[in-house]
């Protein structure tokens, strides 16, 4: 199974109006990688993930999720996106529900499975992610750390084939930060196949297999992360880079 | 004060003589005032819905143009509804279905027609509540729920709606309390709630300021206690400020299992033997102080008297 392409993305661009942020991507993943998408703000990282994820619609192009279309896939976008799980820099936790809820809803309303199998699958990640303990807890009682380990599990309870993770530790605390990136790692090493867009180069660098540095709408380079930091092949890379590594 | 007094004699004897037609009068608008106010949300919250369906331009031709007549017949549905007097409408129903099928079809029971026309009116108003209350939760709530695959219907079954209902709460109860009042209007079409009850009992007694003070009364207890039973709902639904660990974490098991450093040693303050000996050792090094100071004094002051003549010091 391994070296499977899972997605496959030809042609992709996306305009907001006149202004064209995605130009003419074209992107693989294989299962099993870990790739960090960098690139300044504005450079289109997170439109590319919220399109992969049909959060925004394609102006042009096409999107393959395990060989098939994704827009003439069966069950619409709601059975694919079932299939691609989603971690957000805002985290997006439902403030309605207990955190144990958080991670239930999904698996029986969508994946329609028993209330008690999917309980046990909820606190399988929670405690893989260390929330275990706090299962009573509503959202607005937790730390912005703890939140975005919830909305991780939360995921991951969807058993997704591919995980995107959106900025996940842009809006924390930096002392924060740390919690979540040690749980990233660890989807890492258990071979998850994550696409991660991230200003955290020291987890692209260390935990990710292929690293993409986007600007201006399209991708400006694409190897692996010892290449891309100690090698980069290209100017803007080589400028990026040691603005990052100035901070 | 007399006409206080004659005022109250006036009400009691009203009260002992009609209270069961008053007491039927409270009745008959609370259930309207319910069941309207419940089927009015249920009608705003449909609407509230189906307004905020989105289409975007990749969709079929159909599904937009569909999409498109739904927002524009609620509109009409609330513009109607929301701008035009409820006593109107009462009449306008009432006479309208016997008018349109020829007297073949009419309103036989006043309570079909009643909550009919005060459920419509509230749904008008309860419409935009909801559009208000949808909008007013955070979009990234609809991201996480579509990111997770839930369709339209879900997303807003569960995480939106439920959210929503607690915002707009207080307007629910604002209309709750506006329908306990405004029923009164439907005495026109002869729906015998509270206010009916006063013209009958007026038509019988001729006390018009007397039967009209226990309306106000009675008009007012309902209202407060609705604010009342509303305003505990809305804290039973915001729940607990706090919530228990499932489990102890594992900083929080350190808790119980901590060893102070002093404990069993003289300075353990929950040891009262060793606090007596603490105690004790404390006095002795006090009085040896004490007595250390009285030397040096009395060293000072021979010395004092060598270096100075002046000092005042000395005792």
């Amino acid at each position: 199974m391994l070296n499977k392409e899972i997605l496959q993305v030809n042609h992709l661009s996306k305009s907001f109006g006149t202004h064209q942020v995605l130009k003419d991507i074209d992107f693989t993943v294989k299962k099993g990688d870990v790739t960090s998408i960098i690139g300044a703000s504005g450079s289109g990282k997170s439109t590319l993930l919220r399109c992969i994820n049909l959060l925004e619609t394609p102006t042009s192009g096409e999107i393959f999720f395990q060989g098939e279309d994704i827009r003439h896939r069966k069950g619409g976008a709601s059975a694919y996106r079932a299939k691609v799980g989603m971690v957000f820099q805002s985290f997006n936790l439902f403030n309605n529900m207990t955190v144990l809820e958080n991670c239930v809803v999904g698996q029986t309303k969508v994946l329609k499975k028993g209330k008690k199998e999917a309980e046990e699958t909820a606190m399988k990640f929670l405690t893989k992610v260390g929330m275990a303990p706090y299962i009573n807890a509503k959202p607005r009682q937790i730390s912005g750390g703890q939140k975005q380990r919830v909305a991780i599990a939360r995921a991951l309870a969807m058993n997704p084939d591919v995980l995107l993770f959106d900025e996940p530790t842009s809006a924390l605390d930096p002392e924060m930060v740390g919690e979540v990136l040690s749980v990233m790692r660890d989807l890492a090493a258990d071979g998850l196949t994550m696409l991660v867009v991230t200003h955290e180069m020291a987890f692209a660098r260390d935990v990710s297999n292929r690293v993409v540095f986007m600007r201006d709408g399209v991708i400006w380079e694409d190897a692996s992360p010892e290449e891309l930091f100690s090698n980069p092949q290209r100017e803007e890379t080589k400028e990026f880079l040691s603005r990052f590594m100035e901070r | 004060m007399d006409k206080l007094t004659q005022l109250g004699s006036d009400m009691v004897t009203l009260w002992s003589k009609y209270h069961d037609m008053y007491l039927d009068g409270i009745a008959n608008t609370l259930i309207l005032a319910v069941v309207a106010t419940a089927i009015g949300c249920l009608i705003g919250f449909v609407c509230g819905i189906l307004q905020t369906i989105p289409y975007t331009k990749s969709d079929s031709v159909f599904k937009r143009f569909f999409l498109k007549l739904i927002r524009v017949l609620v509109r009409v549905y609330v513009e109607v509804f929301r701008g035009t007097p409820m006593i109107l409408q009462a009449v306008f129903i009432f006479f309208g279905l016997p008018y349109f099928t020829d007297n073949a079809l009419q309103f036989t029971n006043m309570w079909t027609v009643s909550i009919l026309v005060v459920s419509i009116n509230t749904g008008a108003y309860m419409a935009e509540s909801v559009r208000g209350g949808i909008i007013s939760v955070d979009p990234g709530q609809t991201e996480g729920a579509k990111a997770i695959g839930m369709n339209h219907f879900q997303t807003m079954l569960y995480v939106i709606l439920p959210q929503a209902l607690r915002n707009i709460l207080p307007q629910i109860g604002n209309n709750f309390i506006i329908n306990i009042k405004d029923t009164s209007v439907m005495f026109i079409i002869g729906f015998t709630e509270f206010f009916a009850t006063h013209k009958a009992v007026v038509g019988a007694s001729y006390r018009y300021f007397p039967s009209a003070a226990i309306e106000m009364i009675g008009y007012l207890t309902m209202t407060l206690l609705a604010s009342f039973i509303l305003r505990y709902i809305e804290k039973k639904m915001d729940g607990s400020s706090s919530y228990d660990l499932a489990q102890a974490d594992a900083l929080t098991m350190a808790g119980g299992t901590y060893n102070h450093p002093n404990r069993g040693t003289p300075f353990d303050e929950r040891n009262p033997e060793g606090v007596k000996s603490m105690l004790r050792e404390e006095l002795r090094r006090q009085a040896e102080m004490e007595e250390a100071r009285q030397k040096g004094r009395q060293v000072e002051a021979h010395q004092g008297r060598h270096q100075s003549t002046t000092d005042s010091r000395g005792e």
